[in-house]
């Protein structure tokens, strides 16, 4: 019997070993489908990582925040790794990545539109649907102001949830990115997150591109997690209670115990805020 | 078109464009996509095309490669899987000219990538076909495992494509001829081996859905002085092929 979800961390097939060795209590795994949607040495890799730790399945390709319908096959190619591997939680983002048949990888913006709504409302039903089971959408990073929003991102996130029933993915470094990059106030975004629905946590690093206007923040996940996300990440314990908790690094990717001291870290602060409840 | 559509079009057409009207393309912020978006392109076909970065050093790839991009772009998000006409492109790439076994290069790679992502199904167990009389032998059909690829190429492209997975160059003394591979997966991973063109025909014949009596037939008129029964008997214990 497993416990309760504590703290994750991004799994990279390079640490194999160390995750198969590792015994921390509440940790668990989270990956990217799209590299385990066939057969052969990758999959069964994640079946012996699956047999020891709890998985999380995070997708970056349903293009769920998109006029089109996500791709059946791909629907289909998830449902099938679902069945197989029995994530404890799967999720994807509140953007788009494909259009008229190309893949563009990448989490795109798009206006917060009432028309915008009802298609990601559809595109979310579909997948529940298909894959027999919630989603969790994740909050995006913002680069650039888009025009013609008719929603705030919070209240578009708490009318997709009231419509769906699927849950949220929250990114605190997203959250520390985007206002810095839209110069707006990252804990007024947080308190007004509906936090009830928030069923995972993100945690990664980002990077200064000094290039571009007034340093613009990058989502890059190849740094440490920086001492304001965990600033921002504390006052979301504060006010939302703990929820599991996955450290991200998908660049510059270093050896097995520098995740796992960044995720020990999160454990800690997760298991302090268990006992102040 | 509604207005959600037409935002995501010019904003996918922007991507890959040099100008756009396209209002969000004129804050400097719009570069990070346009960046992101190529780097994690061009990324994918160096991972896919190992032996081909080698071959012509990173900064040439990644040139030719953003060429690519642009014109064709991935269509799957299994980004493992991105750069099926990339081998075609090296093929007509001028640029490419003085290296007239890239594209066959680029084509082992390819063929590496489809055989380590192949779905799984149980491979063929030789010792059943041993059980049969000669006759039922003759009648059965096998077909090649999904992971199973073949390759030939009118140039060394093999070894040129082994010496450069290694990092290494090829021997000055490469014999400048044909040469055939054979794709295999195990447990262990995926196997480029040296092949003849005996093989190749038997396992062409098989996949169009030849008996082994047909096929042996076939490959005995093309192949009158070759051991066709011990080749044969080869690629069946080898795990080229999968169960009926």
């Amino acid at each position: 019997m497993r416990g309760p979800l504590a703290a994750g961390i991004g799994f990279k097939p390079q640490h194999i070993d160390d995750v198969l060795r590792c015994t921390s209590p509440g940790l668990w795994l989270e990956v990217h489908p799209e590299n385990y949607l066939g057969g052969g040495p990758l999959p069964a890799m994640l079946d012996a990582v699956a047999d020891r730790h709890p998985i999380s399945l995070h997708g970056v390709s349903l293009s769920l925040a998109s006029a089109a319908p996500p791709d059946t096959n791909h629907l289909r190619r998830l449902r099938r790794l679902v069945d197989r591997v029995k994530p404890v939680l799967v999720s994807e983002h509140l953007a788009w990545s494909s259009w008229a048949g190309a893949y563009l990888p990448d989490l795109l913006p798009f206006p917060r539109t009432h028309e915008a709504l009802a298609c990601v409302v559809e595109n979310v039903q579909r997948s529940q649907d298909a894959l027999g089971r919630a989603l969790s959408l994740e909050n995006p990073s913002h680069y650039l102001p888009i025009d013609g929003h008719d929603w705030s991102e919070t209240d578009f996130l708490a009318e997709l949830v009231r419509r769906t029933g699927c849950g949220l993915l929250l990114d605190v470094n997203n959250v520390y990115v985007s206002a810095h990059n839209l110069a707006l106030d990252a804990r007024a975004y947080l308190d007004a997150f509906p936090l009830r629905a928030v069923t995972e946590i993100h945690l990664a690093g980002h990077a200064v591109d000094d290039g571009l206007a007034g340093g613009l923040l990058v989502d890059s996940h190849d740094s440490p997690i920086a001492d304001p996300v965990w600033e921002l990440y504390r006052h979301v314990l504060a006010i939302a209670g703990a929820r599991p908790t996955l450290i991200e690094r998908d660049g510059h990717v270093p050896a097995f115990d520098e995740l796992h001291a960044e995720c020990q870290r999160a454990a800690a602060l997760l298991s302090e805020r268990r006992m102040a409840a | 078109m509604n207005g959600f559509a037409a935002f995501q079009r010019d904003f996918a057409a922007a991507l890959f464009a040099d100008t756009s009207s396209f209002a969000p393309v004129s804050h400097p912020a719009f570069a990070v996509y346009r960046n992101t978006v190529m780097r994690a392109c061009l990324d994918a076909l160096e991972a896919n095309f190992p032996a081909v970065a080698c071959l012509v050093g990173r900064d040439w790839f990644r040139s030719a490669a953003a060429i690519h991009v642009a014109s064709s772009p991935p269509r799957d998000a299994r980004l493992a899987m991105y750069g099926e006409s990339f081998a075609d492109f090296l093929a007509g790439f001028e640029p490419a000219g003085s290296l007239p076994y890239l594209a066959d290069v680029a084509r082992l790679d390819r063929l590496y990538m489809e055989s380590l992502h192949a779905e799984d199904v149980p491979t063929l167990c030789a010792d059943r076909l041993a059980a049969l009389g000669p006759g039922a032998l003759a009648r059965t059909c096998v077909r090649p495992h999904p992971a199973t690829r073949w390759f030939s190429s009118a140039m060394p492209s093999r070894t040129i494509w082994e010496a450069s997975r290694r990092g290494e160059a090829v021997h000055a003394d490469l014999s400048w001829q044909p040469e055939q591979a054979l794709v295999l997966r195990t447990p262990q991973g995926v196997h480029v081996l040296s092949a003849g063109p005996l093989e190749i025909d038997l396992l062409e014949a098989c996949a169009a859905g030849a008996t082994l009596g047909e096929a042996t037939l076939a490959a005995a008129t093309t192949h009158p002085d070759a051991r066709i029964d011990l080749t044969l008997s080869g690629l069946l214990r080898s795990g080229a092929f999968a169960t009926p």
